[in-house]
């Protein structure tokens, strides 16, 4: 499997090279070009990096990351390199400045390999809102890859990278990581700094890992994580050594959300597999319980009004006037905002920043938008109060595997694809998807695993034993 | 609650966007259902539940306010759609009747 790891013990041994091995990378993506996962390979930035980090570790001073090379999602700040949220309103947009996240992975001597198709702006789960095309699932290229993350799932599972940066707001990460078949890490909110992140949800929004391994994800999350005086809303407190991670587990108080396991929108052969996981860990020594969650149905609603509402503010900077697209039409103030928005952005992203215009605007503020962050309220209350006892709350990651592309038309049926991710971003919860299963169809389906706020380390201690046990 | 054209005409001033007539009915029909959709947390009892709003735990502390150059004009102005050596263009909308 194409981990860093794997990769680590092949330089050491002298196998390969951060050129090489950047290069085989290159051509795959390219012999690739129909999966649509990568908008742009950073070709001439990417060997130059990686020729430098050679000669790094040559001299005995490569970083943690010396050679991983690393594909980011298409929202992320990269200086002097395009970012366009793939969206056309930001086509041909170059960053001034990199993402917090992107420094520390240079500074370890990683490699940026390129950015990844997404749904516009991140909003979706199919990765069909991309105004650059949908990106086909490498397993199975008739599906989805899931989304918003869909082209940084389907370059790592399709082995274009050693790793890729995601974003998640309500599952944009953990989602794609489950119809891919690989590993996928929502830290904490605020565990890494949004600077530098194209904003959607602020309240919900963090930047994590898609990998082949536990290990990976471990790495990548240490060397990014910690406070960031570019973000205030970054948590304070300094991360912990993550990695190298823990063998086996001792017993743990594990509860399994009935109400999501038994939802009636999760297909039959996950809830056995999911109650299958319970029994199983219950006779390797782990304390196991069911417990009700009544919000269950009330998770995405909340998180649309809320995310919505953030949408619609955060999106009001796109007025083509100072970058990014600007209409043929614009002969006056009015029409520069007006035709530029409207041709600029897709339909789904017209559609959230109309609702979210709508609960926030006077009249209904109180009874939509107040009215979500109170249950928001209930919702974290209730899971704080899980975690009293609680070292981890298991459920699946979906309800379903992949779909076919073009296969959900319904905005409502498309939204419920979140059903069980939302829960940790609205939480704040870190969150990882495991790709533990395949189903009958041959389709991969991941299980997520949430631990209490900034509890990383453990749950990927556990993480790492679960995966290697299942 | 429901979604009619006045509604969607007042949004999408809000919104500062615009439809055409054959999407009008397209976003009233996609509203419509995402409104319903989210009308079901009416069903929650949120009496003396504060609104949840900040999201980090702990103080925040914010860096000290020192004054420093991060972008030069020049670069500024790179990403202008329209621009020339030192602003921005825009299409003129003073001498209008208004």
């Amino acid at each position: 499997m194409n981990t860093f790891q794997a990769f680590k013990s092949d330089l050491n041994a002298g196998k390969t090279s951060c050129v090489e091995t950047t290069t085989n990378f290159i051509d795959k993506i390219k012999s690739n070009a129909h999966l649509n996962a990568f908008l742009e390979i950073f070709e001439t930035t990417a060997l130059q990096q990686a020729a430098l980090v050679d000669q790094k570790i040559k001299e005995g001073k490569g970083g943690k990351l010396a050679g991983m090379v690393i594909g980011i999602k298409d929202n992320i700040c990269y200086i002097n390199h395009k970012v366009s949220a793939s969206s056309k309103i930001l086509e041909n947009f170059e960053s001034l400045f990199s993402a917090t996240a992107i420094n520390r992975l240079l500074q370890e001597d990683a490699i940026i390999i390129g950015r990844l198709n997404c749904d516009e702006f991140a909003m979706g789960s199919s990765n069909e809102n991309s105004a650059f095309g949908p990106v086909k699932n490498p397993l199975d290229t008739s599906k989805v890859p899931g989304g918003s993350s869909g082209g940084s799932a389907a370059a790592v599972a399709a082995g274009l990278c050693h790793a890729a940066l995601g974003s998640d707001t309500g599952g944009s990460i953990r989602q794609p990581a489950s119809f891919c078949g690989v590993v996928g890490l929502k830290p904490s909110y605020g565990r890494i700094s949004r600077y530098g992140l194209i904003a959607y949800g602020s309240s919900l929004d963090q930047i994590g890992p898609l990998t082949n391994s536990v290990d990976d994800a471990a790495l990548l999350l240490e060397v990014m994580g910690g406070p960031d005086g570019m973000d205030t809303t970054a948590f304070q407190e300094p991360i912990e050594n993550l990695f190298p991670l823990q063998e086996g587990s001792s017993p743990k108080n594990i509860v399994f959300l009935g109400d999501a396991v038994n939802h009636p929108n999760t297909d039959p052969e996950i809830v056995s597999k999911t109650k299958g996981l319970a029994e199983k860990l219950e006779t390797l020594g782990h304390h196991v319980s069911f417990k009700s969650f009544d919000l269950i149905d009330h998770l995405v609603p909340a998180y649309n009004v809320i995310s919505n509402a953030e949408a619609s503010s955060n999106l009001s900077r796109y007025d083509g006037v100072h970058y990014g697209y600007r209409s043929k039409d614009a002969t006056d103030m009015e029409t520069t905002y007006f035709k530029s928005r409207s041709e600029g952005f897709g339909w789904e992203v017209k559609r959230r920043i109309m609702l979210g215009s709508f609960v926030l605007s006077a009249g209904y503020y109180d009874a939509y938008f107040s009215k979500a962050q109170k249950v928001r309220r209930l919702i974290q209350d209730y899971t704080n109060k899980l975690f009293e006892d609680a070292d981890f709350v298991i459920y699946p990651t979906t309800p379903n595997t992949a779909f076919e592309i073009g296969a959900k038309t319904d905005p409502i049926e498309m939204y419920l694809q979140d059903i069980f991710t939302v829960h940790a971003n609205l939480a704040g919860n870190p969150c990882i998807s495991l790709p533990l299963y395949r189903h009958s169809n041959g389709l991969p389906y991941g299980m997520q695993v949430m631990a209490n706020h900034y509890k990383e380390k453990d749950l990927l201690n556990f993480s790492n034993f679960l995966i290697h046990t299942v | 609650m429901k979604i009619d054209q006045k509604l969607i005409s007042q949004l999408a001033k809000l919104s500062k966007l615009e439809f055409t007539k054959e999407e009008l009915p397209k976003i009233e029909e996609d509203l419509t259902k995402m409104l319903a959709f989210v009308e079901k947390l009416n069903e929650v009892d949120t009496n003396n539940v504060e609104p949840l709003i900040y999201m980090t735990a702990g103080s925040q502390k914010p860096r000290e306010d020192v004054a420093e150059t991060r972008i030069t004009q020049k670069e500024a102005l790179k990403n202008g759609p329209q621009k020339d050596s030192d602003y921005f263009r825009v299409p003129k909308f003073l001498n209008k009747k208004d």
